[in-house]
């Protein structure tokens, strides 16, 4: 054998290595060294995690005590939120355990229950937690602004604007106006409820996780009313105050994508591919870039990985996003078309009005186009991109 | 020490974009006969929070780490881990231990084999893996047999599932469970036991002093059929509505009626009371023990694609093994009827014998005691 000089010695153990890992998923296989990385932990570089994995062994310990479980509990789902990872909300739900069922649980043990049931859109398992919490405990404020997000995702306006209204002098200001202004704005107040969180996002006194969560809700709203200007100028207020939350990710990436700029996508989610609603927003802004093409095709092909993965288990979670792939991506109109069908059922967001008037659209369904046009009719929406797309049909 | 560096490089740049993912594990079981072979994929991330894999806690897991435990990792997946067959857990062993890739990261590939005392036409299966640590865990299972397979999916609510009995094609499910239903009776010395005990006074005639020798074997014939057929439609009734669910009675019960049944017709014989009717207590005692087969179908398992095949198939096997014992003891009971062994040993003697063996039966079943056991422990 031909003796290598050191460097062609490692490309050429490069090349056999590449060619193993690439059997990887394929093959079991024995890795060749002790020393190879098989496995990063979240908890790499990721203080709040480490702490997170510590306190979850002291409540192995002390399963029962509820002292440290809603400490994890809240960590666990905050965890899943920000990662996009659902490992946290099985993590989350085991701290639970001995109050999962349990219909005289503590009322806070009930809170964190529906607050995860919610992040599992179980809506109908969460308001029936929140429901007799609330009757008991009236005056319980996140209970009754978890209750009004469930509601408001639902479609159920008035319920949720009265949630709202009983919150007023038991938390910020700026809480009980970004609590009314979401259901608000979605049925044909959208520009007082803009107005209201403007103005009191101006005073800039409360903590930065509250104001990062109306500068998002007040980008929505703005983006909606075709105020884009506004929308950009609110979308970098709240990315300054949480560089990392994923939900704000996606909704500027969704808000960039609408705005034909997918090339600021990619910066903003280059490093989130684990998460699977902002690898499709990645992936759709890849798609509209000819210079983006190799890389498209590789998470195309993760895309479906995943949703396969997901329908194994029996998850329906994503089924939003699994439209927006199947229709965009796959140009699948009438799986897509199904699964926002179902989507609209347990959901009713103005996304998930999109893609459902978008895979109607696509299919040629009448029938489903009137499920959304009813809609839009009967809660007075204001929304440019949806509105847009009913353009397009007539 | 480049080498390590372009070694471990490559394993992460080679790796696809990995994903957020709720926790699963993707089981395989390949099953042929009485013996298993598996796999099992189980994700590092899931394991070190079950186990602590990090051992140097710098966040990373590597092979090392991984190898240094990978007996504890087969212990604990194992012992979470059952599979039976015919009511008996097969024991499971490992064979080797790899890793591999999934959409969220690496996982310990466990490859084991596992071997049953009866190959029976299902599995049940017992799933329990992060039981407690994780309930939106997910064991996936790819179930193989006759070069089939199915998907099966494992949850904190849904640990049970009975898979198999349903591949290779309808003839040969159906000659499985055939062969099960004559396995059954030919075992279940219950049933042997109280047909016999109405087949023994089949050769005689009842006369106010007492059995007589039948004169003719076509007599003593259409009497055997006669119970047969009352005991034959009557099981098979009660077979079918409890196996699919439409009565169900407490297996107790079941089996104490069963018990007292084998006594009361063993005393008919040294205490008539029922001589030519013999037929109906064979149909009402008959609607009991097809309460009993359905426990015994139950323990096997049905497979839900194709419930009627199989239940025919078991109700056809427990005929033929009866027949089979109708066959082989009626000429020989005929012939053998005047002679003195038949009459005082095997007639009366052996319906003593039946009626206490059952009695017993009836106290270990009614009262949920063992009598036999502690008799064989002393």
């Amino acid at each position: 054998m031909a003796i290598l000089k050191p460097g062609r010695r490692n490309l050429a153990l490069a090349a056999v290595c590449l060619m193993l890992c690439a059997s990887a998923g394929a093959t079991p296989y024995v890795p060749a060294d002790d020393r190879i990385v098989l496995e990063r932990l979240p908890e790499k570089g990721d203080p709040a995690l480490a702490h997170l994995k510590r306190m979850r062994a002291e409540l192995a310990a002390n399963p029962r005590d509820l002292d440290i479980a809603v400490p994890v509990v809240r960590r666990a789902l905050e965890a899943a939120r920000t990662l996009g990872d659902p490992r946290f909300l099985g993590e989350a739900q085991a701290a639970l355990a001995p109050w999962w069922k349990a219909a005289d649980a503590p009322p806070i043990a009930v809170l964190l229950r529906a607050t995860l049931k919610q992040s599992e859109h179980d809506f109908a398992g969460s308001l029936a937690d929140l429901d007799p919490l609330l009757e008991a405990n009236p005056a319980m404020a996140q209970a009754r602004l978890t209750r009004a997000t469930v509601l408001t995702v639902l479609g159920r306006y008035a319920d949720a604007r009265r949630d709202c209204a009983s919150l007023a002098g038991r938390v910020a200001p700026v809480v009980v106006i970004g609590c009314e202004a979401g259901p608000a704005s979605l049925s044909g107040e959208a520009r007082a409820a803009y107005d209201a969180l403007a103005g009191i996002l101006a005073q800039q006194d409360a903590d930065p996780g509250v104001r990062e969560w109306a500068q998002t809700l007040a980008a929505e709203i703005a983006a909606r009313r075709g105020d884009f200007t506004a929308a950009e100028a609110h979308f970098r207020a709240a990315r300054a105050l949480d560089p990392r939350d994923a939900y704000l990710k996606g909704a500027y990436a969704d808000f960039l994508l609408d705005r034909d700029r997918p090339r600021d996508v990619l910066p903003l989610l280059r490093d989130d591919t684990r998460n699977d609603t902002l690898l499709l927003r990645l992936a759709l802004a890849e798609r509209r870039l000819p210079d983006q093409r190799g890389i498209f095709t590789e998470h195309r092909s993760d895309l479906a990985a995943r949703f396969d993965a997901a329908r194994r288990r029996g998850d329906s979670v994503h089924r939003r996003e699994e439209a927006q792939f199947r229709l965009v991506i796959e140009g699948d109109a009438h799986a897509a078309l199904a699964l926002a069908r179902e989507n609209w059922a347990v959901q009713r967001e103005p996304a998930d009005l999109r893609i459902l008037i978008e895979a109607a659209r696509a299919a040629g369904d009448a029938a489903a186009l009137k499920i959304a046009t009813d809609w839009i009719a009967a809660h007075h929406l204001e929304d440019a991109a949806v509105l847009a797309g009913l353009q397009v049909v007539r | 020490m480049i080498r390590i560096i372009v070694l471990l490089a490559c394993a992460i740049l080679a790796a696809p974009a990995f994903a957020h993912k709720a926790s699963d594990a993707y089981l395989t079981i390949e099953r042929d006969g009485a013996s298993l072979r598996g796999q099992w994929d189980i994700a590092l991330r899931d394991l070190d929070n079950a186990l602590g894999l990090d051992a140097n806690a710098d966040g990373d897991i590597t092979w090392g780490e991984v190898r240094m435990r990978e007996t504890d990792i087969a212990a604990y997946a194992m012992r979470r881990l059952q599979v039976s067959s015919h009511g008996e857990r097969c024991t499971l062993a490992p064979l080797a231990y790899l890793v591999d890739t999934h959409t969220d990261g690496a996982y310990a590939v466990l490859k084991f084999s596992g071997a049953c005392l009866h190959a029976g036409p299902t599995l049940a299966i017992d799933y329990r893996l992060f039981e407690g640590l994780d309930p939106q865990h997910r064991g996936l299972l790819n179930y193989v047999e006759h070069g089939q397979s199915r998907s099966v999916v494992f949850s904190a609510d849904t640990p049970q599932r009975i898979v198999g009995g349903d591949s290779g094609g309808a003839w040969r499910q159906f000659a499985t469970y055939v062969d099960e239903g004559v396995w059954h009776i030919w075992t279940g010395f219950d049933h042997i036991l109280f047909l016999l005990s109405l087949l023994l006074p089949a050769v005689f005639v009842r006369m106010p002093d007492g059995w007589r020798s039948s004169m003719s074997f076509r007599a003593s014939f259409v009497d055997v059929a006669k119970v047969v057929t009352a005991f034959t439609l009557a099981h098979s009734i009660t077979l079918t509505l409890a196996a699919l669910s439409i009565v169900v009675l407490p297996s107790r019960l079941v089996e104490s009626g069963i018990a007292l049944s084998v006594v009361l017709a063993a005393l008919n014989n040294l205490f008539p009371v029922v001589a030519n009717g013999r037929w109906l207590a064979a149909f009402g005692f008959g609607l009991l023990h097809g309460f009993g087969f359905a426990g015994a179908l139950h323990d096997l398992g049905l497979p839900a694609g194709s419930l009627a095949l199989s239940l025919a198939g078991f109700n056809l096997g427990v005929e033929a093994g009866q027949l089979a014992i109708v066959v082989l003891f009626l000429p020989l009971a005929f012939a053998l009827r005047s002679t003195w062994a038949y009459r005082r040993m095997v007639f009366a003697g052996g319906s003593a014998a039946i009626a206490m063996v059952a009695s017993v039966w009836l106290v270990e079943r009614a009262f949920n005691v063992g009598v036999f056991s502690a008799l064989a422990a002393r």
